[in-house]
Formats: structure tokens, C-alpha cells, sequence
């Protein structure tokens, strides 16, 4: 049984299969997040954010390099990351649905990031303490990483929201817009039961409401309006993404999907 | 412009031990920005482990107009270097 | 040397008076005839500043420009190593850009009025970023090419009588050895690879040589600025030496690769023990320079569509900050 090409439909027979799967989907945002991220070098506002954002691409692309390492591993199909970063297609791809809405304009990039270090503050953390000692090393990395990337954006997102009328009005915007994707940041399904039983993955419970009660505290400072849960499931961890993930997938794999076996 | 942003100084403390250098200048609206700034374009390399930025407004600095007579006195008061004193090699710890 | 200086008492007395412009411009001569730096708010004469402030923009719009041909391919490379790596090279190249805007404030002049200077068209900087990047392999000429004509440029600068612009530039070299490194390594990859990827990187070599040769810049006798430049050691080495050091390094280099450059006259000198070049087309350089090559437009744009994009953004943070400044109960 392999988790390649599986539909969310079939369940994960075996815990080697749910382990790769919890790792991948790690990698995957980090990845996904990164390669967007890659795009504003030369574009942003300034040219001290333009440094800042590709310091968060770099550390993404890190991040995602050491779990798709790890993953492609414990899949035990001699995929490294390249192979798993290049010749997957969307359905096969396992990350967050948020980490793959397209830029929009910086303040939505922002809210998008913040968004995403406030989960990945709490994911990481939680792993510090699990079973998987590989995977406790990368978090703990990632964890450091993570705290500069929360205080990058959650500086701008108070900058933004309490900065002049249309900062506000174009960030609250961005918000709205974005948080529908929240749902699926602690939902858990059974890979992440499977994980929890193995003493790997963290209960999500307590991580989600550390998670609420931050992104209220930085809401705060930002003036900034929590918008209202929206019930549509997402389900990106799961192979279901929205249109926007095969458009980025088509640039990034270029080059390899043209030339397969070539030595880059 | 008024959304131009101010310029800090940049200082470095490069390990444990050593003082700050001035190693040159970023632009930020504000000082939380400034150390980021900071850190983005000066540290890249694990360059340092301390950073303090200061507003050039409001750096004081001495005018080069005046380095002769605010250095120059020190000069042939060569009694406060060391070598000045002849003392015998038999001598020792001194 | 320390030691002995300070044994020494006598010391020729100073000029009376250090107001004449002729005696202040004699002493400035004088400190950089003896290899003494000039440090910002040190009296020099306007030429000076003007030709500094002049040279160092333009260095680091080339940097900030030069951010552009190569952030093309950040989403399409072809490994995440690589796409790390080249992350991090246009990271440093910003940076590099940052560190000279910041060298050339201190001569009076501020980043806003330097930035307005590139995006109307008014400022020049390297025409070497004017050209697109087609291929990935263009990634690998770039950085062998372009950063090593760089790094023959730079290396001499560090010694520059100005402080500041000398501390960047030192700053800069040190990170600069990375970038070529790995431009090279990306043309050695691909020339020992498959026929497409070689045909490739024959194919970049052959666009960006001359170009690269052309960051040299002209030929000293018809280069209006290189005579004084070399008196305040602004400029170290003439642009022929430099462009000649260039391509005695780089040739042997090609053949390693097993690649062609693009010059049937290129032939080995026994008696000047050079490699000699064939002419320089200097048309397309300055009709480059003078906005008619192939990416000037289009480089401009992206640069002046990032700043006004990020108007908001700019005004919300000074806004906030000063909204900061006026919650504070403070002094001063």
C-alpha cells in the first residue's frame, strides 16, 4: 500500500504510511508557502522587505527540504526531495489550502503569513516533545525560525491595520478573505489520530484555542476585526486544493517535467 | 515625503567579548523595524549576536573641523603609552 | 610603526589659515596621495562628492536592477537546493544594493532622492541588466560571467580612498565569491550533462559574453571621468587592465567547460602572454545604456510598478509609527 496517487477517499492502512503522510504535509506547506513567497523577490514595497521576505523563503525552502527529506525516507521509495517536489501533481500534494492563495497584494501576503506562523508556532512547539526524535530536531529548528517570522508579520499586520485608513480597509479585506481557510488548521482526520495514538502528532485541541487566543491578541494591536467561522471544509492536507495550486505547480516543476533525468 | 522612513545607524556586536562596530545604515518606520532591518541586511552570515540601532538623527559626532584640537593634545602626551619608559630586560612583569 | 611615530615629537606645524579652497583641495590631495582615507563630513571638494555620490547610486541601482534578471527564475529552478541558493544570491544582491545606498547617504544625498533618480529614467546603472534571462542556464552565465567582471571591478574599490564606500565594498567581496562559485558550478552541471542542457550552456555563454565584456566600460581615453577618478583613487585600475585580467581568467575557464566563446578572432598572445579579443561592438553598449536594449523598459517598469504598489504600504508604517510616537507620555 503507498500513499502515492491515494484519494482522500482511501483511509491509511498502515502507521509507516500515516507517518509519511504527517511529515509530507509538513514539508508541503512549508514548500508551498516558500515557492509564493519566492515570487515578491524584487517586488516588495521596499527594499528592506524584499530582503525580509526572501529571508522567510529561505527558511521555508529549508524547512521543507529537511521534511521532504525525512518523508520521502519513510516512504521508502528512494524519493528524495526533489523527487517528491517535482514530479507530484496537486492532487498528491498535502499541504494547508491556505499556504497556496496566491499573493495578492503585500498586506495579503501578510495576513496569509501570519495566519500560518500563528499555526506553525503551536505545531512546532508541540512536536518539540514527541516521540520522533528526527522530527523533534527539525521543529525545534524550524521553532526559532518561526518566532522571527511570527514578529515580522505580526508587526506589519498591526502596522497595516493601524496604520492609515486604507492600510486598514485593504488588510481587514485580506482577512475576510483568507480566514475561511482557517478551518482546516486544527481539524484533525486520521492521519493526525494516528499520529496522536503513536505519540508523535500533538491533540489539537489545546494547540487551536493557544492559536485563538494569539491571533485575538494580535488582532487587538492591529484593530482588526476576527471574522465569523466560515463552514466550508477544506481539505489541502488531503490532495483537494483550489484552482490556484496546479497554476503554481506548472511553473515550479517546469524544467524537470521537460527534461526528466536530467542532472540539474 | 512623509512616508519616507527614517535612517538608523547600525551597530554589531560580532561574539562575546568585543564591543559594537558601526557597520552601516538601514532605513525603517519604526525601532522594532529597524532591528529587523537590521538583522535582514547585516546578519546574514551569523554575523553577530547583538545589534543596536540608533536613530542618525541622532548620533553626535565630533567635527572633523575640530580633530586638531580635540586629538591633537594627545599626541606628545606619549607619557601614557608604554613604550615611552625605558626599563631594564632584567626586570621582569612590568 | 606605532611605537616610533610616537617617539618622534616633531611634527611640521599646520597651515595657518585652512579656509582657501586651494590649500583645503592641496591637504585633501595630500591624505589620499598618502593612502588616508576621507571619512563623511571631512571637508572635499564638491567634484568629489558629486563624482562618489554619482558612482556609488549607480553601483547600487545596478544591484537593486540586477535583482530582477535573476528573480525570474526563483520559481522555475529546477532542484530546491537551487532554488535556495539563488534565493539567497538575489537576497545579497539587495543587500548589496542597501549597502551602498547607505555608503553614498553619507555624502548628503538621501535614498528617496536616489530611488526617484532610477525610477524617472534619470539614473544609469549597469547595462549588463538590461538583458533577459531565457533560460536557466542563463543562471549559470550570470553568475560566472557577470559577478566574476564584478568581483574584477569591486576588488580594486575596496582600497578606494572614501571610507564608507570602501568598508561596503569589502563588505560586498567577501559575499560576491559565493555567487560566482555557484554560477559556475550551474555551467559545469550543465555542460557535462545531456545534449540539451549543453547546447544550453553554449547557448547563454554565447549571449552574455560580449555584454560582459562590456562591463568594463569603455576604453580609458574615451571615458570622460577616468583621469581625475584615478588621482582621488576612486577608480584604482583602468577598464582596459581590468577587461584584460577578466578574460585571461575566464577563457581557460570556458575550455574547461568544453564551451565556444563567441569570438572567432579570440586567439592566445605568446608575446604579451594575453589572450586578445576581437572589437568590441560599442554601439549596442551605448545604445544599451541609453535605454534602447532589450529589458531596459520593461526592468524600469517592474522597478517603478513595486514602488508605486507599495505606496500604501510605506505611508501605513510611518503612519503607525507616528501614531506610536504620539500614544507615548514621553520626553524627548
Amino acid at each position: 500500500m503507498s500513499a502515492a496517487g491515494a484519494t482522500p477517499q482511501q483511509p491509511e492502512a498502515s502507521s509507516r504510511a500515516a507517518h509519511f503522510r504527517y511529515v509530507l504535509r509538513l514539508g508541503d506547506t512549508s514548500l508551498v508557502l516558500g515557492q509564493r513567497l519566492g515570487e515578491w523577490v524584487g517586488h516588495a514595497p521596499a527594499l528592506e522587505e524584499d530582503l525580509g521576505l526572501a529571508n522567510l523563503a529561505l527558511d521555508l525552502i529549508g524547512q521543507a527540504r529537511l521534511f521532504l527529506t525525512y518523508a520521502g525516507e519513510l516512504e521508502g521509495r528512494e524519493r528524495d526531495e526533489d523527487a517528491l517536489a517535482f514530479f507530484r501533481d496537486a492532487p498528491e500534494f498535502t499541504n494547508l489550502t491556505l499556504a497556496e492563495q496566491p499573493n495578492g497584494d503585500f498586506g495579503h501576503t501578510v495576513v496569509r503569513q501570519w495566519l500560518i506562523d500563528c499555526w506553525q508556532l503551536e505545531i512546532y512547539e508541540a512536536l518539540l516533545a514527541c516521540t520522533d526524535a528526527r522530527l523533534a530536531a527539525i521543529a525545534a529548528k524550524a521553532l526559532k525560525e518561526t518566532r522571527y517570522h511570527h514578529r515580522f508579520s505580526s508587526g506589519w499586520l498591526m502596522r497595516l491595520g493601524d496604520g492609515t485608513d486604507e492600510s486598514h480597509a485593504r488588510v481587514q479585506r485580506s482577512l475576510d478573505s483568507l480566514w475561511r481557510f482557517t478551518s482546516e488548521l486544527f481539524a484533525p482526520d486520521d492521519v493526525d489520530e494516528r499520529m496522536r495514538a503513536a505519540g508523535i502528532a500533538p491533540a489539537l485541541a489545546e494547540p487551536s484555542s493557544r492559536w485563538s487566543s494569539r491571533v485575538d491578541e494580535d488582532l487587538a494591536a492591529a484593530t482588526l476585526v476576527r471574522p465569523a467561522a466560515a463552514p466550508y471544509p477544506w481539505h489541502g492536507r488531503r490532495g483537494v486544493h483550489t484552482e490556484h495550486l496546479s497554476h503554481m505547480l506548472s511553473e515550479m516543476q517546469h524544467l524537470q517535467r521537460t527534461y526528466p533525468g536530467a542532472r540539474w | 515625503m512623509s512616508s519616507d522612513w527614517p535612517l538608523f545607524e547600525v551597530f554589531i556586536r560580532s561574539r562575546s567579548g568585543l564591543e559594537h562596530k558601526h557597520v552601516g545604515s538601514v532605513h525603517a518606520a519604526d525601532a522594532r523595524m529597524a532591528i529587523e532591518h537590521a538583522r535582514d541586511v547585516y546578519t546574514r552570515r551569523q554575523e553577530g549576536v547583538s545589534l543596536w540601532v540608533v536613530r542618525s538623527a541622532d548620533i553626535v559626532a565630533s567635527d572633523p573641523e575640530e580633530a586638531d584640537a580635540l586629538f591633537e593634545p594627545a599626541r606628545d602626551k606619549v607619557y601614557r603609552h608604554p613604550t615611552f619608559y625605558a626599563i631594564p630586560e632584567e626586570v621582569k612583569n612590568l | 610603526m606605532y611605537t616610533q611615530a610616537l617617539d618622534t615629537h616633531g611634527r611640521e606645524p599646520l597651515p595657518a589659515a585652512a579656509g582657501s579652497s586651494a590649500v583645503l583641495a592641496q591637504r585633501f590631495q595630500e591624505r589620499i596621495d598618502v593612502e588616508e582615507k576621507i571619512e563623511p563630513k571631512n571637508w572635499m571638494p564638491d567634484a568629489y562628492r558629486q563624482t562618489l555620490i554619482r558612482q556609488i547610486s549607480q553601483h547600487a541601482h545596478s544591484e537593486i536592477v540586477g535583482m530582477l534578471p535573476e528573480g525570474n527564475w526563483i520559481t522555475r529552478a529546477p532542484t530546491l537546493r537551487r532554488k535556495a541558493v539563488l534565493i539567497a544570491k538575489v537576497q545579497d544582491e539587495g543587500g548589496h544594493g542597501m549597502y551602498l545606498y547607505s555608503a553614498a547617504e553619507t555624502l548628503g544625498i538621501s535614498r528617496a532622492e536616489m530611488i526617484e533618480q532610477l525610477l524617472s529614467g534619470a539614473a544609469r546603472y549597469s547595462s549588463i541588466f538590461n538583458y533577459p534571462t531565457l533560460t536557466w542556464a542563463d543562471m549559470g552565465a550570470i553568475g560566472w560571467l557577470v559577478d566574476g567582471a564584478a568581483i574584477m571591478n569591486q576588488l580594486p574599490i575596496c582600497r578606494c580612498s572614501y571610507g564608507p564606500y570602501a568598508r561596503a565594498m569589502v563588505r560586498i567581496c567577501k559575499e560576491e565569491s559565493f555567487h560566482q562559485r555557484q554560477g559556475f558550478e550551474i555551467m559545469l552541471t550543465l555542460s557535462q550533462g545531456s545534449e540539451v542542457q549543453r547546447a544550453m550552456a553554449q547557448d547563454a555563454l554565447k549571449r552574455w559574453w560580449w555584454p560582459s565584456i562590456m562591463m568594463f566600460g569603455p576604453s580609458d581615453a574615451d571615458s570622460k571621468h577616468s583621469a581625475q577618478s584615478m588621482r582621488w583613487k576612486i577608480k584604482r585600475f583602468s577598464n582596459d587592465e581590468l577587461r584584460q585580467k577578466f578574460i585571461d581568467i575566464t577563457v581557460p575557464q570556458a575550455q574547461f567547460l568544453g564551451l565556444t566563446i563567441p569570438d572567432p578572432a579570440l586567439r592566445w598572445d605568446e608575446a604579451a602572454q594575453h589572450y586578445l579579443i576581437g572589437p568590441i561592438d560599442w554601439n549596442e553598449f551605448h545604445a544599451v545604456l541609453a535605454g534602447h536594449g532589450p529589458c531596459n523598459r520593461e526592468r524600469l517598469e517592474a522597478r517603478r510598478a513595486a514602488h508605486e504598489a507599495g505606496r500604501w504600504v510605506r505611508e501605513a508604517a510611518a503612519a503607525h509609527a507616528a501614531k506610536e510616537r504620539s500614544r507615548q507620555p514621553e520626553a524627548a
